[in-house]
């Protein structure tokens, strides 16, 4: 009785002050809640969603059923619906599927060797080694430094008269790594692995300072070698890492644009190393065709969403 | 209740976050072109960002600005992007292009036309009088189908072969009368070069699969082999031929023999020594002053024709006015003033590149007296061609180097099935029936 009776006293209690209440405040409770002031600190990052993510990407899906192309402000030019013929002439298209399948060939090298070479070093660098500050930093100079610049210093290690060539010998592969259709896109992966290898190290260093010594105490005890500690103890304590690892591999991966364009010369050599962004920019910016590049885009959207999807459903099977 | 309510302010924030966003992305929409045509005031300008061009726009506008108080011209240099065609495109949509940009390339202005984005200079009293006075009957080649002019032509690079004259004289080759005028000289004289060790390659174009690439190799070469025929001509790809065939064949054996590199490069290799020629227009002269003893010759064909008749690539950037533009009155005026006979001799003064007027070795005498290593360009720009101004321009030409690529440089296809194929292509494109 008295916790029925409590709300409704609070009811009859607030009918007074409400009749009084100005109707704009009214209104503003109506709409913002009680607690407006909540709303109006999370309106920008709203904001910031919509206008920068939500928005354009709408505009993408839009464009994808149009015939679209930029026009200057304030010119009127027809953009009828056509369905899905710009997916269609995606997957149509053959440079399209060549793109598609070098991205594979990509993420099949670099998301793997960037997992486990990333956990080796991190543990590495997270054992008591001289000079470990130094190995640290070292790592993550490729990461910090512009793309650029550092492709700059590959294509001068991988050119036909290069440093890695002179190295290999006979063993150099003919023609050069990157204008070899073999070898373009694995250079690429490899270029790119090495590139963000500080990175992820950074973010499993973090996560193995979580996992408790008590375990590796323990494991020792048992008399476990370091390869067994590193597969029960280690790598089940940063799993979480690793999926994070995974995910941004995949991710960054399928955005590949930098590499190609400038490593191998556009794509090359005969687009063996043209990723879909790279399509993206030449079709939606270069040729102003942004209706099939916006398909295409979409069309890359939903791929790492089904990667992410699948991995997530693995992950929680597991755990 | 209180679920509601949450909901129906996030649609709300939603819906003026949109309203935002859309407003923001919208523009500040057309101008009237009947009141902006005769408009004056304020206007700015955007030119190419080397050093000379620099020097000539900033000369040229503060001369203007001293005598048109009342109509001030702000010059900038074009923004830093990929291309300057990919900058001025996103300007045209985003409607903050310039009124007039001294760095257009003919290839472009289809696709600017398309958006929309450009203002017939037909417009202008005197407009199309005013061009073909100044370019004479070559200006015609500028037209666009509809008849209209969008672009003025404005200056030209004729693209011959640069050598270095250090490397040739390692090579115990004549350094005053070089032999490149028939294929089998050129590929005689860069084989020497190479198996030398005076070069590590004859020749170096880029081998980039970039649409614009193909400017530098193939079709100056091809412009001089066929007597001056354009990639596309009524409607028709015309490189699927003996011509296109005959140059086709030359570069392959280039980089087939490894004379012409095929790597990406880092830097000029000519300028760094890596290679002995190269096929470049005078623009380039600045940056191989002090750097490369160099000399020039006209291109080589299979027969070998006469310097007289050697048709080239013109590698032309011209002037357009650009929608956005309110005080086009003044930008006409303007642009008239910035290519007068005056400003014309100083942008070849300043630049050494070719302002695409009537009989430039007579009026400016005494400048090729003075320079007379230019004097070879100024003979070429009477013989230069242009891209095809077609719609779907770019696509184009990326279709053809897709397809050079392929067989050309990396010799995956024979060349002239990829001619074959690329012209196929192309005949699908100029008509609107190839787009994606």
């Amino acid at each position: 009785m008295t916790s029925a009776a409590a709300p409704g006293k609070h009811r009859s209690g607030a009918t007074e002050p409400m009749a009084t209440e100005p109707m704009v405040r009214r209104f503003g409770r109506a709409v913002l809640g009680r607690q407006p002031i909540g709303m109006i600190f999370g309106a920008p990052y709203l904001l910031f969603i919509v206008v920068l993510f939500a928005y354009p990407l709408g505009l993408a899906v839009y464009m994808s059923f149009h015939r679209y192309f930029f026009t200057a402000p304030g010119v009127s030019v027809p953009r009828p619906f056509v369905g899905l013929s710009n997916y269609a002439a995606v997957f149509s298209d053959p440079a399209v599927r060549q793109s598609f399948l070098n991205l594979l060939i990509f993420l099949v090298i670099n998301v793997p060797f960037t997992v486990v070479l990333s956990l080796l070093l991190a543990t590495a660098l997270n054992a008591a080694i001289p000079f470990r500050a130094f190995f640290r930093t070292s790592f993550l100079a490729p990461y910090v430094t512009a793309s650029v610049a550092m492709i700059g210093v590959w294509l001068f290690m991988f050119s036909s008269g290069g440093i890695v060539n002179s190295a290999l010998g006979p063993l150099a592969p003919v023609p050069s790594w990157l204008v070899n259709q073999k070898w373009a896109m694995p250079s690429i992966a490899i270029y790119v692995t090495w590139k963000g290898l500080g990175f992820y190290i950074l973010l499993y260093l973090a996560a193995l300072q979580a996992v408790p010594k008590e375990l590796y105490e323990a494991a020792v005890m048992d008399g476990a070698s370091w390869w067994h500690r590193l597969l029960s103890v280690t790598v089940p304590g940063v799993r979480q890492v690793t999926t994070l690892v995974t995910l941004l591999a995949v991710i960054t991966g399928a955005n590949l644009f930098t590499e190609p364009y400038l490593l191998t010369g556009g794509g090359g050599p005969n687009g063996k190393s043209a990723s879909p962004v790279l399509l993206i920019y030449q079709t939606g910016i270069e040729q102003n065709h942004p209706d099939f590049a916006s398909a295409l885009g979409i069309i890359l959207v939903i791929g790492v969403l089904l990667i992410a999807g699948i991995q997530q459903l693995v992950q929680r099977r597991q755990a | 209740m209180t679920k509601s309510r949450t909901w129906f302010a996030a649609a709300l924030t939603l819906t003026v976050a949109v309203a935002l966003a859309v407003a923001a992305c919208g523009g500040g929409g057309g101008v009237s072109a009947s009141t902006a045509t005769s408009a004056y005031g304020p206007i700015s300008i955007w030119y190419s960002n080397n050093a000379q061009e620099v020097a000539w726009g900033e000369q040229m506008v503060a001369s203007w600005n001293k005598l048109h108080p009342g109509q001030q011209v702000t010059g900038e240099q074009i923004p830093s992007g990929q291309s300057s065609e990919e900058v001025i495109g996103a300007a045209i949509t985003a409607g903050t292009e310039p009124c007039l940009i001294y760095n257009t390339s003919p290839a472009s202005v289809p696709d600017f036309e398309k958006q929309g984005g450009l203002v017939p200079l037909n417009d202008f009293p005197g407009g199309a009088a005013y061009i073909e006075a100044r370019t004479g009957p070559g200006a015609s080649v500028y037209k666009s189908p509809d008849g209209k002019y969008y672009q003025l032509p404005w200056k030209s690079n004729p693209v011959m072969i640069f050598y270095n004259k250090k490397e040739f004289a390692k090579a115990g080759i004549s350094t005053t009368n070089p032999p490149l005028r028939t294929y089998s000289q050129f590929l005689a004289t860069a084989k020497k070069l190479v198996s030398s060790g005076a070069a590590k390659y004859a020749i170096y174009p880029s081998p980039s699969s970039e649409f614009f690439e193909a400017w530098y190799d193939f079709y100056p070469l091809y412009a001089a082999e066929s007597g001056g025929q354009e990639l596309v001509e009524n409607n028709k790809a015309t490189f699927d031929s003996a011509a296109g065939q005959a140059v086709a064949g030359f570069w392959r054996q280039l980089y087939a023999r490894n004379l012409a590199g095929d790597e990406s490069y880092n830097g000029d290799p000519f300028a760094d020594g890596t290679a002995a020629m190269a096929i470049v227009g005078p623009w380039a002269i600045a940056d191989y002053q002090g750097v490369v003893d160099w000399g020039v010759v006209p291109l080589p064909t299979s027969q070998g024709n006469s310097l007289d008749t050697i048709a080239t690539f013109s590698d032309a950037k011209n002037v357009a006015m650009y929608a956005s533009c309110k005080n086009r009155g003044t930008a006409w005026n303007f642009l008239k003033y910035s290519t007068s006979l005056a400003e014309d001799g100083k942008l070849l003064d300043m630049t050494g590149q070719m302002p695409m007027r009537q009989g430039i070795q007579q009026l400016y005498a005494s400048y090729f007296k003075a320079n007379p290593a230019y004097k070879e360009f100024a003979a070429e720009a009477a013989h230069v061609i242009e891209v095809p101004i077609v719609p779907n321009s770019v696509e184009i030409w990326q279709a053809f180097r897709n397809d050079w690529s392929e067989s050309v440089i990396f010799g995956q296809e024979r060349p002239g099935q990829a001619l074959a194929a690329a012209a196929s292509q192309i005949n699908q494109l100029v008509t609107g029936n190839g787009e994606p």
